[in-house]
């Protein structure tokens, strides 16, 4: 059998508006073994202890971006987090911040979806296409790497102060979305979309607080996509 | 709440979404989707997507249709074979030209890599996460073409009036409203049902709810005795392990250090396809050759190198280390075989249209694309990387068929009691007089399909397991639901769900029971020979009060007579 870990206590985030306005916390107690995740953990206590425990929760593999939430102050996927890897033996779970809570741990993120809708998040190509498909060396295609392996889970921008305090914050997700097409080799409306995001909700609004880099559960650091997209339109744009 | 749209599509993976930009061209169309979109589990597709491109091999579809018919162990049909294969070249070039980004060979062409069952370097890859980028992809395409979503709503019943599609009943998840939505053609995308298994590499979303709501439409379902296991499944947890690991050169080792492949596929070894891979693995941890007498073996990557496992392999590094605690740059990586794909569903035509009897008959406006559906291009053992194909290919045929056919599709009449009959069934659900909490029944079928209907199959534990299903049914009828609310009802979601596994979990194990053969991902203990004379066909089958009833299709055989299958 798997070595057990012990107790662990859950102080977990609760509000229903259909039965209180107030949130609460509530705690709960489990015994935990090796190779357990945040998620297990949750997934147990709604099973065993409280049917009535909601959060996302999809594709247990750390590539859906369901269960991005607040945990022991810092953002990340409860599914890809070992409970053996956190200190001490309390945890806090807590909805992703800056983002208005539907019920317990799941948040509306619409915000952050339109956020995205305003740096033209899709890809353009205004010359036309080849028979077979566009050419793109290895190098640039590493260009944009890192942005393209965004899960869209909106953990950097729940935790940006610049997003918290203004809401038309384009904020770093949908920032990491314009990198990722201004910086593709392919893409042809640089222009356009360097005009989107030099405004003053843009990436002037990110004021290097470095929130992001630490939120994202993916290592992508979408700070520095936007300190290039900040050096692009100071080049580029007039 | 009404609404009307020409087109509704159900679900919005890549086959949904592939299909709602090609439905968008044609009507007013929308998307319901039980998860955000790029929350589908297409995403978490690693390894690639095949076609005959020829970028890294002399290639052409001709071998790619050859290698898919021999890998479906002949039962699949050879007309939509070819129809898969000739349009994947073009699928891709599609997928490149909406921005996918591929990983690129040095002359800045889509790269390729080997994959299990393909003789050539057939999969077009980015890293290994290439199911990522093309649901993002297409979900950009979606949003540039103003599809209009309905996230988080979940489909509880198709509505079939007269031999007809005339809509679907939805929950809306986050205020557990019903919404009826009337529609001239439907398209299922609903994907697979992989949760049916305690070891599985599926999203917890996997439940087959496309499946369930047209059995329980009168509809029948084909194949589903064909489930197919991954090799390389993460020890414990069954998360994915990319085949591209092994499309890279990786090596599968058994406690004793031996490339456990020489024994059963000496030819293509680590690169066979994937029934014969999991078989494999399965006997050496049967026979007690699993790494220390346990239940799994290992995958060794660390002999190709810190670059190229950093280049092509970030994800599978990343979750060794985070899921196993393995650094797989410097240990080999624990996997076993888990539950990952369903080579059955809703039986189609090579469009998409659902077919409703062995005729061949139609149902106007129903139709049915990507793992849900069964056309059927994967027969008794799907290749890898042919699913994402499918789901590309197929959903934009079936997206296509939907606007041709608009004409031709009335408004039928929508059942009027449709939407009550959905309240009630959910009362019912809600109101059992037991006090069984219902993840235990959920755990119990998961459990059991594991033991009695996986790798390896013979009559007593399949039987056994119909009864066990028989008794989970009776006691998910008195099972209670705790949490009474309306608001983001998830343990509500999770019980329509698990109604959904019992439902068709029974087909799946009663197919089985019934099909004395052992073809593809499907192995008979007691039958473990190819029996081309009585079951080179198709399943069909309809829920019936006394349990599954059965029908047959032929299989159609176009250009390759069955042979026998070695690796």
């Amino acid at each position: 059998m798997t070595e057990s870990l012990g107790k662990y206590t859950f102080r977990i985030f609760r509000y229903d508006p259909e039965r209180s306005a107030r949130p609460r916390r509530d705690t709960f107690e489990m015994e935990v073994s090796r190779g357990m995740t945040v998620l297990d953990c949750l997934q147990a206590i709604k099973a065993e202890q409280d049917g009535t425990l909601t959060f996302r929760r999809s594709c247990r593999s750390a590539i859906c971006g369901s269960c991005a939430m607040n945990i022991n102050g810092k953002n990340d996927l409860a599914c890809h987090l070992q409970v053996a890897l956190l200190r001490g033996r309390r945890i806090a779970v807590e909805p992703l911040p800056g983002y208005p809570v539907i019920r317990d741990l799941v948040v509306c993120m619409d915000e952050f979806y339109d956020s995205l809708m305003r740096v033209l998040p899709w890809f353009v190509r205004k010359t036309g296409f080849p028979d077979r498909e566009l050419p793109q060396s290895p190098a640039d295609r590493d260009r944009i790497d890192n942005a393209v392996n965004c899960i869209l889970c909106g953990s950097c921008t729940s935790s940006c102060p610049s997003f918290w305090y203004n809401n038309r914050s384009i904020g770093p997700g949908a920032l990491l979305k314009a990198f990722r097409f201004i910086f593709d080799s392919r893409d042809e409306a640089r222009g356009e979309r360097l005009a989107l995001v030099d405004g003053r909700d843009g990436v002037w609004r990110c004021r290097t607080v470095y929130n992001c880099e630490e939120a994202c559960p993916k290592g992508l650091r979408p700070n520095e996509a936007i300190a290039a997209l900040k050096i692009a339109a100071l080049k580029e744009t007039v | 709440m009404l609404h009307r749209y020409d087109t509704v599509i159900v679900g919005a993976g890549l086959a949904g979404m592939r299909a709602a930009v090609e439905a968008q061209a044609g009507g007013s169309c929308c998307v319901l989707t039980k998860v955000f979109p790029t929350r589908s589990h297409s995403g978490a597709a690693q390894g690639g997507i095949a076609a005959a491109l020829g970028n890294e091999d002399e290639d052409d579809w001709t071998l790619h249709m050859f290698d898919t018919v021999k890998g479906s162990d002949y039962l699949g049909d050879q007309d939509a074979i070819e129809i898969l294969v000739r349009a994947a070249p073009d699928a891709i070039i599609g997928l490149e030209h909406m921005g996918t980004p591929f990983s690129r060979t040095p002359a800045g062409r889509i790269a390729q890599r080997e994959f299990g069952g393909h003789t050539r370097k057939r999969a077009c890859y980015a890293a290994d996460l290439t199911g990522h980028v093309i649901l993002h992809t297409l979900y950009e395409q979606c949003l540039r073409h103003a599809v209009r979503f309905f996230p988080e709503f979940m489909v509880l019943a198709l509505a079939i009036e007269e031999g007809a599609c005339a809509g679907v009943v939805a929950l809306d998840i986050a205020t557990g409203e019903l919404h009826t939505f009337r529609a001239r053609a439907v398209i299922l995308a609903t994907g697979g049902y992989g949760r049916a298994f305690r070891i599985s590499s599926n999203a917890h979303a996997n439940t087959g709810d496309g499946l369930s709501v047209a059995a329980r439409a009168g509809l029948p379902l084909e194949d589903m005795e064909f489930v197919q296991y991954h090799p390389t499944g993460l020890f414990p947890s069954g998360i994915l392990v990319t085949e591209g690991a092994r499309g890279e050169g990786g090596h599968i080792l058994n406690g004793a250090g031996e490339r456990l492949m020489e024994r059963y596929a000496p030819k293509m070894m680590e690169l066979a396809p994937r029934d014969v891979t999991s078989r494999a693995i399965q006997s050496e941890i049967n026979e007690g050759r699993g790494i220390g007498g346990g239940a799994f073996v290992h995958l060794d990557i660390r002999h190709l190198g810190a670059e190229k496992i950093m280049k092509r392999l970030p994800q599978i590094l990343d979750l060794a280390l985070r899921f196993a605690g393995v650094d797989a740059l410097r240990e080999p990586i624990p996997i076993q075989p888990t539950a990952h794909y369903s080579m059955g569903g809703i039986p189609t035509d090579n469009d998409g249209r659902v077919r409703r009897d062995a005729a061949g008959a139609v149902v106007p406006g129903l139709y049915a694309c990507g793992e849900c559906a069964c056309v059927s291009v994967h027969g008794a053992n799907r290749l890898g990387c042919n699913s994402l194909l499918e789901a590309v290919v197929f959903g934009e045929r079936a997206g296509r068929a939907a606007c041709a056919d608009l004409p031709r599709l009335g408004w039928a009449a929508f059942p009027p009691a449709a939407e009550a009959g959905v309240r009630g069934d959910l009362a019912a659900l809600a109101d059992g007089q037991g006090r069984e909490p219902f993840a235990r029944i959920r755990d119990d079928l998961q459990e059991g399909m594991q033991r009695n209907c996986g790798i390896f199959r013979s009559e007593g534990p399949l039987r056994e397991q119909l009864d066990i299903i028989r008794r989970l049914k009776e006691r998910f009828a008195a099972a209670r639901l705790t949490d009474r609310g309306r608001r983001f009802n998830t343990e509500l979601v999770e019980m329509i769900e698990l109604r959904s596994l019992l439902d068709f979990s029974e087909i799946v194990v009663a197919g089985a029971l019934a099909r004395t053969e052992s073809r593809g991902a499907h192995y008979r203990t007691d039958y473990p020979r190819r029996n081309d004379a009585d079951w080179l066909r198709h399943s069909l089958a309809w829920t019936g009060p006394e349990g599954p009833v059965f029908d047959h299709v032929p299989v159609r055989i176009t250009r390759y007579e069955p042979k026998e299958r070695k690796y």
